[in-house]
């Protein structure tokens, strides 16, 4: 019988004991984003959709090595190179990338690509929201890609380079 | 374990009642494939009679990825990205299993500066794996309250894992040869706000379950199963530490310096699942006690090793030096090659022993890589845990097994 009484009153405390837990957490502040109506915030690292860059002529960084999409483990990355003219400079360098699509039904942003770029063209924004009902809606263009060509947009739109092998 | 007799099964009773038993029906029911309680898509096929399990038999398959078959078109380095995906609570165990296997058969030294990151980072992934665990554990079982608040911490612990690798979960952050990127720049306070706040939201779980009267009675006795018949099914991992084996690869064949640290390895008697809660409890415990020597002592020097075939060549020099431009178009187009051979490295995952077993022919890609997961060889005990036992007992039978269904299906 005394057992009996202890019983129940060791389980009313532990009861007691975890009501207490639940009560203190009440009093805690909320710590749920309220996205969508509240940005996300995320690291400075983090791997979103890919942004093409300019270097500071506006001109693209892209000199269509293909190192990119020989690195790319989902082999998402399709490139067709063209020569630069003098009349039609695109890139920095010798070639640009005529056509530059990225298959986002198979990229996993495992960020390959970016350690590939030898010029720092291919980076990884900040952004994520590329849901579709459409799958075929899925492959982005180079001109989806591409950072703003004004300088002062540039800044705004993209994160930093990655910095893949430096101190960040 | 016999098959079970599908043909007479749809629900219908197998005997006809006997006489004056009007209660005696046997019936096959299907548990899963989208069964809440199966976290995945696992289906038990269940013998019954009344409420009592007859027989359980797992149907495994349902997530079967190919994710091995997959390892032979790619190069060494790109199958880092894949061993992420087997486990998706334990992905940096995965990385590491992975990249020390291949660093076996490279004959490469790690620099202790990446040895001990790694550490560190395993460490967070299994109190991450073990966080999911009790959470849906508890809910299953019927206490909502656990689920919320562990995964609050683990927002914690996937916002360090962002921080250091750009992604919450397929980090790939382990590669062959070391990190594959400097550590960021204020992980120590991160990591450590963590480790700080961390033990007294244990107790907390603490305070909610383990003297809990309803959590006590439907955890204490039940999913017994005898250390030899576990080790019979090839179960390790927190099973068999709470079966009163001390076996931990951790600490009976270390690797990547775990031999530096000083922790223990819990166990219990009762193999119960009320026994598996408290190990893994604990286990958490030593974890931050095991990352709070990380941080104390680690050391200087570089994360990565120096070896210009297989390591990309630093961002810097290979913009300015046109030798390491070289060896970073060689590495990225053609991967890097690795001696013929064969190595098997096994590790402690959060779930028990997780082996690479990776096969070489001397080409870029892998000849064949094998995963031994804990997962899979976990599930085989279930059957024998569960006979004889209420159907509410395979809830939390299958929750303290802790499998992850990429991991059994790969
Ligand atoms: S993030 Fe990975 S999968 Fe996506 S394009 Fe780059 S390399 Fe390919
Ligand atoms: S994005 Fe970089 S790696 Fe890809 S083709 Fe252009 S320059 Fe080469």
């Amino acid at each position: 019988m005394a057992s009996k009484i202890q019983d129940a009153l060791s389980s009313a405390a532990a009861l007691a004991k975890g009501m207490g837990v639940t009560l203190k957490e009440m009093m805690s502040p909320t710590i749920t984003e309220d996205y969508p109506d509240v940005p996300p915030k995320f690291q400075e690292r983090y791997r979103g959709v890919h942004v093409l860059q300019r270097d500071e002529n506006g001109l693209e960084k892209c000199v269509a090595c293909f190192l990119c999409s020989a690195n790319c483990p989902s082999d998402c990355i399709y490139i067709e190179a063209a020569e630069n003219t003098d009349s039609l400079r695109i890139s920095g360098g010798e070639r640009y990338a005529r056509i530059y699509n990225i298959d986002y039904s198979r990229c996993i942003f495992c960020g390959y690509c970016v350690e590939a770029c030898p010029t720092d063209a291919i980076t990884h924004g900040h952004g994520f929201e590329i849901a579709s009902y459409d799958t075929s809606t899925l492959i982005w263009r180079k001109e989806q890609l591409l950072a703003p060509a004004s300088p002062r947009e540039t800044q705004t739109a993209i994160n930093p380079p990655p910095g893949v092998r430096s101190p960040v | 374990m016999s098959e079970p007799d599908l043909s007479s099964s749809s629900l219908t009773p197998a005997e006809e009642p006997t006489e004056g038993s009007t209660s005696r029906r046997r019936m096959v029911l299907n548990m899963g494939p989208q069964h809440p309680s199966t976290h995945g898509v696992l289906r038990i096929i269940l013998e019954l009679e009344g409420e009592t399990i007859l027989n359980a038999t797992p149907d495994i398959g349902y997530l079967h990825t190919g994710i091995e078959k997959e390892c032979e078109v790619k190069t060494y380095q790109q199958v880092v990205p894949l061993t992420d995906r087997v486990d998706y609570l334990a992905n940096l165990s995965n990385n590491l299993g992975y990249s020390l296997a291949v660093e076996k058969l490279l004959q490469l030294e790690i620099p202790p500066k990446a040895q001990w990151m790694r550490v560190l980072l395993v460490e967070l992934t299994r109190i991450n794996s073990h966080l999911v665990w009790l959470g849906t554990h508890a809910m299953d079982i019927g206490a909502m309250t656990v689920f919320l608040y562990c995964f609050r911490e683990r927002e914690d612990l996937l916002r360090i894992f962002e921080m250091f690798s750009g992604q919450r979960m397929m980090t790939s952050y382990i590669r062959v040869g070391g990190l594959a990127l400097e550590p960021p720049r204020g992980w120590e306070q991160a990591v450590g706000k963590f480790i700080d706040a961390f033990p007294s939201k244990l107790a907390e779980y603490e305070d909610l379950l383990t003297k809990n009267p309803i959590w006590m009675n439907r955890t204490k006795g039940v999913g017994f199963l005898a250390l030899e018949d576990l080790l019979d099914c090839g179960v390790t991992g927190p099973m068999i530490r709470a079966a009163g084996m001390k076996w931990d690869i951790r600490k009976d064949e270390p690797y990547s310096s775990y031999d530096k640290f000083d922790f223990e390895i819990p166990t219990r008697e009762a193999s119960d699942v009320y026994a598996r809660y408290e190990v893994r409890l604990e286990e958490m415990r030593q974890s931050v006690r095991i990352i709070r020597q990380a941080m104390d002592g680690m050391p200087e020097g570089a994360w990565v090793t120096s070896a210009p075939n297989v390591v990309l060549p630093e961002r810097e020099k290979m913009k300015t030096q046109i030798e390491a431009l070289i060896y970073h178009f060689k590495i990225v187009t053609e991967g890097f090659t690795v001696p013929a051979g064969e190595a098997y490295v096994c590790i402690e995952s959060p779930r028990g022993e997780l082996g690479y077993y990776v096969v070489s022919n001397g080409t870029s890609k892998p000849h064949r890589v094998f995963m031994r997961t804990p997962s899979f060889a976990n599930l085989q005990a279930l059957p024998d845990m569960v006979k004889g036992r209420l159907i509410a007992d395979t809830i939390a039978a299958l929750g303290s097994i802790d499998f992850v269904l990429g991991d059994v299906d790969r």
